[in-house]
């Protein structure tokens, strides 16, 4: 099967990076896999977004457009992208930053404080793993090895110490 | 008893300069300091477009004709294609270096590029037929200034050597003359300097030549001579205007 | 490993240590990378004072013989042109990347195809061709520069990799172990006489009328065995097919989703997808245009391709556009809307 996710957000919240983590994670599971970012000034403050593409078969066209899973971080993200959920898709929302409820129904829907509880867990910045590792947990994929290893290539090797502390932001999520 | 010789550096090609033309002076100059520095074999010019846009075929050595301005650009690449080997000249007037070219120039110099360049100053574009340059004099009658270079409507001349002199970057820019036999051995010693520096590796090493154009001046040969004298110096004096390395030894 | 890293890593691989650039979105990283790499293996990167200053370093350094490279987007390749036109002149090669953009004008940095004209015409004044090679993956941005630099030397001209924002900017899993074929040598380039040879003369002015005419002559035949040997081309389910749609880079992406979902819906349809734009692949369309009924050009232009495929096919089949512009992007549904319709206008069994 192909799984299509759609990552967004305001640039800065680590929209790309989580994407990036879930193509990777795909890859260390021996998947085909894409990922596209949004670029340009969508980059520069206001929102940001990523599709990522993890099947069995090869990758035809890497652009999302009805994703399998969305993730919004922010609500002009949910208010953009809520109506393209494919039907039976998933949406995963950070429920700090995102004040209304997903109006679809014929999708599952997640809420998860991610700001606030990265802000309590002294990590400010991994709401976006916060989220990720909800994910991970839903999607019945969270496996030690490839998480850690699909860790290794996203954190900056200069920055081994992060490892962790992006793990341990990717359990606190699974454990929501 | 040899009593003339042509430099090695120079091919057996007839120049195909206007009588008069200072052009095949500075040829020769140049020359004849790749032969005295021995580096004709590893010596690489670019040619521009203007009147010495055949340079290439009057040079012994391997030669490169580059598109309109942009020789500092080609000679940079030449350079840095082989930095150690390479010595690199580029060979412009003033419609090439100074105005459609000026970018390329200031940014070479900005870079201390390793390069000479040989600046031909003679205050019109000759290859097209005498238009007015970016070195034309106020007042100068050219083609596409019939009453004269007005200031008011077109602006003013650049004096290029000064300008570069303001940036951090050139080791060496001096403005020498070629219309005396006094002022062709000190124009002579400043381009020698120039391929000097780059063999010695301080940087972008620019020698503007004052010229003359009888032919597009509308002036006998001799006239033309003169007029450097007597309206080309005056706006732009004859001097070196940048020279770091021997600044720093004064320190 | 992004699109535009692998460009730059895959030039490295062939053998090119010079890199000059001017930073342009969205292909800034292939200048970004080289940045960081070149210093480290002795090579050079120099970001010159514009897209003008970048094409004549690069003139310069083919004219020594090694290989080199620019990169840039729209805009930027509009103010190449001229360099492209001497590098073409001069016979030099060279190889040049265009991440496209949306355009005319400043156009926007969303992707684009709209350059295909530019590209496969001719980038600048005069007579001349350029190989052009458009890349559909992560992994054949990377394959196509090492083969650009090689037909590039091979046949002492410009290789061109068009691709477009999306190529650039996405990421996919990427083989870097590429074999590079080793460079021909090159009696013509100005490495100094070394006093033991004549001058050579890298030039591209001929005042004699005759002789500029001979060396188009002679480059043209040239061109002629470069269209004869050297198309590349990929087939997608073309041996059933009724309707073939013609679509590279990004475009053929998204036409492979609604071409696998219309042959669901018991549509034959099927693609080929040119990898060399030119020399265009005529064989493969001409082939196709005995058996199928219909063609579609999907682009991302407003209809530029289309004339080759047409010309391809000598108007045997009718061919219609489906495209969007401005670097808007077709879905796969609209292409699949596209298929139906003709599928529906052939009147057949769908």
């Amino acid at each position: 099967m192909t799984r299509q996710f759609l990552f967004s957000g305001f640039g800065g919240q680590g929209i790309l990076f989580a994407g990036k983590f879930v193509a990777y994670k795909g890859l260390m599971d021996g998947k085909n896999v894409s990922w596209l970012p949004s670029y340009g000034p969508e980059m520069r403050g206001g929102t940001a977004s990523c599709g990522v593409i993890v099947g069995d078969e090869t990758v035809g066209s890497p652009i999302v457009s009805t994703p399998d899973v969305l993730v919004a971080m922010n609500l002009p993200s949910l208010d953009k992208y809520e109506s393209t959920v494919a039907p039976g898709g998933i949406i995963f929302v950070d429920s700090t930053l995102v004040s209304r409820p997903v109006n679809r129904t014929d999708v599952t829907v997640y809420a998860i404080p991610a700001t606030q509880m990265a802000s309590d867990n002294g990590t400010p910045t991994l709401a976006n793993m916060i989220l990720v590792g909800k994910i991970l947990k839903v999607l019945n994929d969270f496996e030690d090895d490839s998480v850690r290893a699909a860790l290794g290539k996203v954190v900056s090797a200069k920055r081994a110490d992060m490892l962790e502390v992006n793990l341990n932001a990717m359990k606190l999520g699974a454990d929501y | 008893m040899v009593v003339f010789d042509k430099p090695h550096a120079l091919t057996d090609a007839p120049l195909h300069y206007c009588p008069g033309c200072t052009h095949g002076i500075v040829h020769r100059l140049v020359a004849e300091v790749i032969d005295e520095l021995g580096i004709e074999g590893q010596t690489i010019g670019v040619a521009p477009v203007g009147c010495s846009v055949m340079a290439y075929n009057y040079f012994n050595c391997d030669m490169i004709e580059a598109a309109h301005g942009r020789a500092p650009a080609v000679a940079t690449g030449v350079k840095r294609a082989n930095p150690k080997e390479n010595i690199v000249f580029t060979y412009q007037g003033d419609g090439d270096l100074a105005s459609i070219g000026m970018a390329e120039t200031v940014h070479a110099a900005a870079r201390n590029e390793n390069i000479t360049i040989i600046f031909i100053n003679n205050a019109i574009y000759g290859m097209t037929g005498g238009q007015m340059a970016p070195t034309s004099l106020p007042g100068q009658v050219t083609q596409t200034s019939p009453y004269g270079r007005d200031v008011n409507h077109c602006g003013y001349p650049i004096r290029v050597c000064e300008l570069l002199s303001e940036l951090e970057g050139p080791e060496y820019l001096a403005r020498v003359t070629v219309n005396s036999v006094k002022n062709i051995k000190a124009a002579k010693a400043a381009i020698k300097k120039a391929f000097q520096n780059q063999i010695d590796g301080k940087g972008f090493s620019l020698v503007e030549v004052l010229s003359s154009c009888p032919t597009n001046w509308g002036m006998t040969p001799q006239k033309a001579l003169k007029w450097i004298d007597e309206a080309m110096i005056p706006y732009y004096p004859l001097g070196v205007y940048k020279d770091r390395s021997a600044k720093e030894e004064a320190k | 490993m992004k699109g535009n890293e692998a460009i730059a890593e895959a030039a490295i691989i062939a053998g090119c240590r010079h890199y000059f650039g001017y930073p342009i979105t969205p292909q800034t990283e292939i200048a970004a990378y080289m940045a960081k790499r070149m210093p480290k293996i002795g090579g050079t990167f120099l970001q010159a004072e514009s897209e003008i200053a970048a094409i004549n370093m690069v003139y310069g350094v083919a004219s020594t013989g090694l290989r080199v490279m620019t990169s840039s987007s729209s805009p930027g390749i509009s103010l190449k042109g001229e360099g492209l036109s001497y590098l073409a002149g001069a016979d030099l090669p060279a190889l040049v990347v265009n991440v496209q953009r949306g355009g005319p004008g400043l156009g926007g940095i969303q992707p684009s195809q709209s350059d295909y004209f530019q590209a496969t015409r001719s980038g600048g004044h005069g007579d001349f061709r350029m190989i052009v090679l458009a890349p559909s993956s992560v992994q054949e941005m990377a394959e196509l520069t090492v083969k650009g630099f090689e037909l590039a030397d091979q046949y002492r001209m410009t290789a061109m990799i068009l691709a477009d924002g999306t190529m650039g900017q996405m990421m996919e899993p990427v083989a870097l172990d590429l074999d590079v074929k080793p460079m021909p040598e090159k009696q013509w380039a100005t490495t100094g006489t070394k006093m033991n040879r004549p001058h050579n003369i890298v030039n591209s002015l001929f005042l004699d009328p005759a002789a500029l005419e001979q060396t188009n002559f002679e480059r043209f035949e040239r061109y002629k065995f470069i269209e004869e040997n050297e198309t590349m081309y990929e087939e997608y389910l073309t041996d059933d097919a009724e309707i073939v749609i013609a679509a590279f880079g990004i475009a053929a992406r998204v036409s492979k989703n609604a071409i696998d979902e219309a042959r669901k819906q018991g549509i034959k349809v099927g693609m080929i997808r040119p990898i060399t734009l030119w020399p265009f692949p005529v064989a493969p369309f001409r082939k196709a245009a005995d058996k199928a009924k219909a063609f579609i050009s999907v682009e991302l232009s407003m209809g530029q391709m289309i004339e080759d495929v047409r010309l391809a096919i000598d108007c045997k089949a009718p061919v219609t556009l489906c495209n969007r512009v401005g670097g808007m992007i077709p879905s796969p549904e609209q292409v699949l809307e596209s298929i139906r319709q003709t599928a529906a206008s052939l009147g057949g069994a769908n």
